[in-house]
Formats: C-alpha cells, structure tokens, sequence
C-alpha cells in the first residue's frame, strides 16, 4: 500500500523556468525505482535501466508544454464535465457473490472472500 | 451473392429477404478467419459454438416471421478489450489472460439486440497502449496488405479482420487514434465517435477522459449503421451524453455543395510522408471538385497534443490500472505469498508488458508531488487551449481535414526500441480524443509499396452527421474502399 506521506524525493539536475518551476532534465536509476514503488512494480535491473532512458526521452520531449502560457487558463479534466450526472439513490441489482468472486485467483467462494497473502507485518 | 465481400446492410437486407441465412453468413466468417488468421493472428479468441447458436435464433425468428433488428445476422468482431458474459477477455495481457467477464459491456447489449452475431475477440495492444499491435502479450498482427507491416494499432486485430474480409463490422477503442489509425493502415473506414457518444460501460479503461469505442467498416454507410446502433446514453456510464442521437444513415446524401472544409495548413505543413502528403492533397481536391469550400484554418497549439496526450493518457491510465493487483481477478505471481505489497509487486510486474509498465511509470510520475503542477496541470491547462483552437476553427469550418497518419505503415519492428518514436506518430489524431471530437478514417490513395493511406475529418461535437455525409460524399467519388487485400 502507498503511503501517502511519503513524497518522493528525486535527484535531478535543474533548470529554473520564467515561471518559477523546476523541471527534471535527467533522471537516475534512484528516481525509476522510487516512481516503482508508488506504482507497486518490482521492476527488474534491466527495465531499470532502460525505463530511466526512455522516460528521460519522453520528458525531455514533454517539457515544450512548460513553455506555453497558461495563466488564467481553466484546466479541462473533462469534456462533458457540465453535464449533470446524480442519479436517484436507489439500490439496483448488481453482480451476485459468486460472480464476483469468479475470477479471484484464490478465492473463497463459501465464506465470500477474496484471500490475500499477510497484510500486516509480512 | 459473395458474403464475404457484401456490406453489413446488403447481408442484413439478404437474411431479411431469405436470400441468406445467418447461418451461412456466420459460417463464411468463420471459415475465413480459419483461413487467414493463421497468417494475420487477428483474433485472441472465436467463439463458433456461440456465435452459431445466435445466427441460428436469428434464422429461426425470421421464420417465425419476427420483426428482426437492424443488424440482424450481420457477423462482428470485438476488440479484445470488450466485455462479453462467459467470453474472456483478455487486452492481449498476460495480467488477464483467463479473465472470463460477469457481465455484458453495454455495446454487446447493443449489437446484440441489433441483431448482430459477435464471432471473436480480436487482438490489440495491451491495454490498448499502442500504434502498432506490437504490445499484444500474444504477438503482432500482421496487416493484410504486407505482412511483415504493422497494421496499426491499438486495434490492429479488428482493423486487418474487416481489411481481410473476416467481418463487415467490427469494433474497436479510440484513446488517441486507436480506431483511426489502424483503420489507414489497413484501407478501412474507422470511426471514433465524440466524447460520451457511446457507453463506456463494459470497456476495459484506459484513460478515461479519452477512451471511445467506434466502429470499423468498409463503408462510411456501415459506419453510420454501426453508430446508430450503439450510441445513447446509459445509465451504466454517467459520461455518456445526454444528446440525441439522429438516424446516422439517413444523413447519407452524397452532397457536400454547403460543406466548409478546415484546411490546417501550418499543421501539416512539416514531418508528413511525401506521398502521404499527395494523397491528402488528392483527396482535398476530391471534395472541392464534388462542391466543398475549402477554408484555411490555424490550430495553433495542436503541435503540442502529442506531449499533452502522453502526460493526461498516462496519468489516467496509471490510475486505472492500479486495479490489476492479483486480488479480484487475474493473474497472481507464484513467488510471492510472504507479504501482500510483495504479491502486488511481482504480480504486477510479472502480469504487465513493458509499454504498460513504461505509461504506468510515466503517469505516476507526472501525479507525483512536485511535478503534478509543472506536467499534469499544465497538459490539463494546453488541453483546454487546444479545444479553443478547435472551437474558433469551427466557426470557419464544418469539419477539419488531416492525414490520419504522417507516413504510410511501417514494417514490424522498425519502431518498437524509440517509444517516443513511436509516439510522434499519433499526431493527427490524438488532439479529437483531448477536445473530445468526432473523427473518421478514410481510404485515400496507397503507398508506392501497396499499403494503404488514410484521410481524417473530424467534426464538430456530437455532429457525426455531417461527419459521415463528408466521408460518405468523398468516397462516393472514389474507389480506394473496394480494393481487396491478397492473402
């Protein structure tokens, strides 16, 4: 589980933009594996190294978009975000236990449980 | 009459006049996907047993002399990203290699209540994330044309099923070209409809602000069938438009006398394929020949969708995807059972390919404290520009023209150690999935090597109409839709 006091803390070389930014122009094997565990991947040496060129490349290609002027601009997260989406709350029928349970790869149906290895102090 | 080359329509219109059964239909389709797939690996999964028993209730309700759907026998294939009840679906990943859905995407239940027969599940890119088939955990698809060329992606597998005559219909997913871009690269007609045209519901998420599921055809007449069958709201999918939804195929008219066609000319001006380029140019003249003013129009920030895109579409998708953890369905690592966020971990990284990995990477890190602002929010802010720029245009503009891709398709592996490379390839069509528009892939011309080109229109929100008249009109004048892959 992420924690989410943990703010990552990635070692760049820097370069200050007009606005007052920082923006990444490389980064390090130390940063793709911080970025792996906030996504929970347990990637292996060789995607290490190969992530931390090719993520570096699209950046680097990504940052242009901190140049263009945006103040004042409204963000769109959403197309259709206008539209009114509420519904009554009334309850419907939905996926019976079983159903659900179907797919788990270990599953116990009887007790209706998704099992999963130690949570706490694994 | 030869089903295998007749129109969606035409084998509807014969099973309704007895001239065919469905059931020959479903067995032409399934005898061609045994004969060609071998050599194309179009489809993840044919359902026969299944398909068979539909056409065999469509069959016996016209001889009880039923009132039968629009669709009624017509053979279909999915994208392997689509939910249908007791049929696995995969997203060509080995994270849901034997995911076997609960329940009916909304498009099912709607092709299916057309009438429809759905035979199989095609592949696609993992997850979708892809131009060119080449992510698929189960291998490329071959595209029809040439087969050791990419046939586009993400939906490759349902772009060279219609090119290769296996269906007249298919469907595929949209995030930021997938319908479009593989339709090009295999002489088809793609369709992504706009933003909230068609539920979600069912559909295996992607990026969700973006993700559309559009048909694929070989005419821009089965297209707009296809369209009035599945668009409508849906309760199960809050994003779809409350908008209604016109009969598509009546808007059919062959004329494009009153028709402003945008012309971006800056746009296109750098990085097009030189015969990609006559071929769009061929195809502008087409239209103002058949009557259509051609305006000049700026969209000054449509250079920058293809960075905006990859930081929202992997944003989105780094979210979605935190669902496949080894808990609720799909695959989970053997080797690690001492610790739950051991077992997410290996799961994770055992069950995804390297593109998912690479998007999930790229999105987590562009949400992550200190770069949400300097990356997300800013796409999120450029994105909103570049709606504005399409806005203004279509004040001058009825719809806009483009390439659909900057070069014709490339051979397999050519592209697959740059990813972004590969990225700078979607340029012409990731900006309708950001402003959420209607787009459409044509057939225009074919590369000195005999592959195919597409032409792209796209139009404003929620007016496919005049989307699929302007397609319609240009290839009423042209005969590029009726050539035929050797295979």
């Amino acid at each position: 589980m992420q924690n989410a006091n943990t703010t990552p803390r990635l070692h760049f070389e820097f370069c200050i933009l007009n606005y007052d930014r920082l923006v990444p122009t490389s980064l390090t094997i130390a940063d793709v594996e911080r970025i792996a565990a906030l996504a929970q991947l347990e990637l292996t040496d060789e995607e290490k190294h190969l992530f931390t060129k090719q993520l570096a490349d699209i950046l680097a290609y990504a940052e242009q978009v901190q140049a263009i002027d945006t103040s004042g601009v409204p963000a769109t997260a959403h197309v259709n975000s206008a539209q009114r989406t509420e519904r009554d709350d009334v309850p419907r029928p939905c996926l019976s236990i079983e159903d659900a349970i179907a797919n788990a790869p270990d599953g116990a149906p009887e007790a209706g449980l998704f099992r999963v290895p130690r949570v706490i102090g694994g | 009459m030869n089903v295998l080359e007749a129109t969606a329509s035409s084998v509807r219109d014969a099973i309704a006049a007895g001239q065919l059964s469905a059931t020959e239909a479903c067995r032409a389709a399934l005898d061609q996907i045994a004969s060609v797939n071998a050599s194309l690996n179009a489809f993840n999964l044919v359902d026969a047993d299944r398909a068979l028993g539909r056409a065999q209730e469509i069959d016996r309700r016209r001889a009880a002399g039923e009132v039968l759907g629009p669709l009624a026998g017509v053979p279909v294939a999915l994208k392997d990203n689509m939910n249908v009840r007791g049929m696995r679906t995969t997203a060509s990943s080995r994270i849901l290699e034997h995911f076997v859905p609960p329940y009916d995407a909304t498009v099912v239940r709607r092709l299916e209540g057309g009438g429809a027969v759905i035979v199989g599940k095609t592949n696609c890119d993992e997850f979708a994330m892809g131009s060119s088939n080449e992510n698929s955990a189960f291998g490329p698809v071959h595209n029809p044309w040439a087969l050791d060329h990419i046939p586009g992606g993400s939906s490759g597998g349902s772009a060279a099923a219609v090119a290769a005559r296996c269906v007249p219909l298919a469907l595929g997913s949209d995030t930021g070209g997938s319908i479009r871009q593989p339709a090009a690269c295999c002489g088809v007609v793609g369709l992504k409809p706009s933003y909230g045209r068609v539920s979600r519901y069912g559909l295996l998420a992607f990026a969700s602000s973006l993700d559309q599921i559009g048909p694929f055809a070989r005419t821009v007449a089965d297209a707009a069938l296809a369209l009035s069958a599945l668009a409508g709201v849906d309760p199960c999918d809050a994003t779809t438009a409350n908008e209604p939804v016109p009969d598509f195929s009546a808007a059919l008219t062959g004329s494009v006398k009153d028709v402003r066609i945008g012309v971006p000319r800056a746009f296109v001006a750098d990085g097009v394929d030189e015969q990609v380029r006559r071929a769009y140019e061929a195809a502008l003249e087409t239209l103002r020949r058949a009557g259509a003013a051609l305006v000049d129009i700026d969209l000054p920030h449509a250079k920058y969708a293809v960075p905006v895109y990859y930081l929202v579409c992997t944003a989105e998708a780094s979210s979605n995807l935190a669902r496949y953890d080894g808990v609720k369905y799909g695959y989970r690592s053997n080797g690690a059972n001492d610790s739950l966020k051991e077992m997410y971990s290996r799961t994770r990284d055992e069950g995804f390919g390297p593109e998912v990995k690479r998007r999930i990477m790229l999105g987590t890190y562009v949400l992550s404290a200190g770069y949400y602002d300097a990356f997300y929010l800013k796409a999120l802010q450029v994105r909103t520009l570049l709606r504005r720029d399409y806005d203004q245009a279509f004040e001058r503009a009825d719809v806009v023209a483009m390439p659909t891709t900057p070069t014709p398709p490339f051979k397999l592996g050519e592209k697959t150690s740059d990813p972004l490379q590969m990225y700078l390839g979607d340029i012409f069509t990731v900006s309708a999935n950001l402003a959420g528009l209607p787009g459409i892939s044509v057939p225009c011309g074919f590369s000195n090597d005999g592959l195919p080109i597409g032409f792209q229109l796209m139009g404003r929100m929620f007016d496919e109409t005049t989307l699929l008249r302007v397609a319609d009109a240009y290839e009423r004048t042209t005969e590029w839709h009726t050539r035929t892959p050797s295979l």
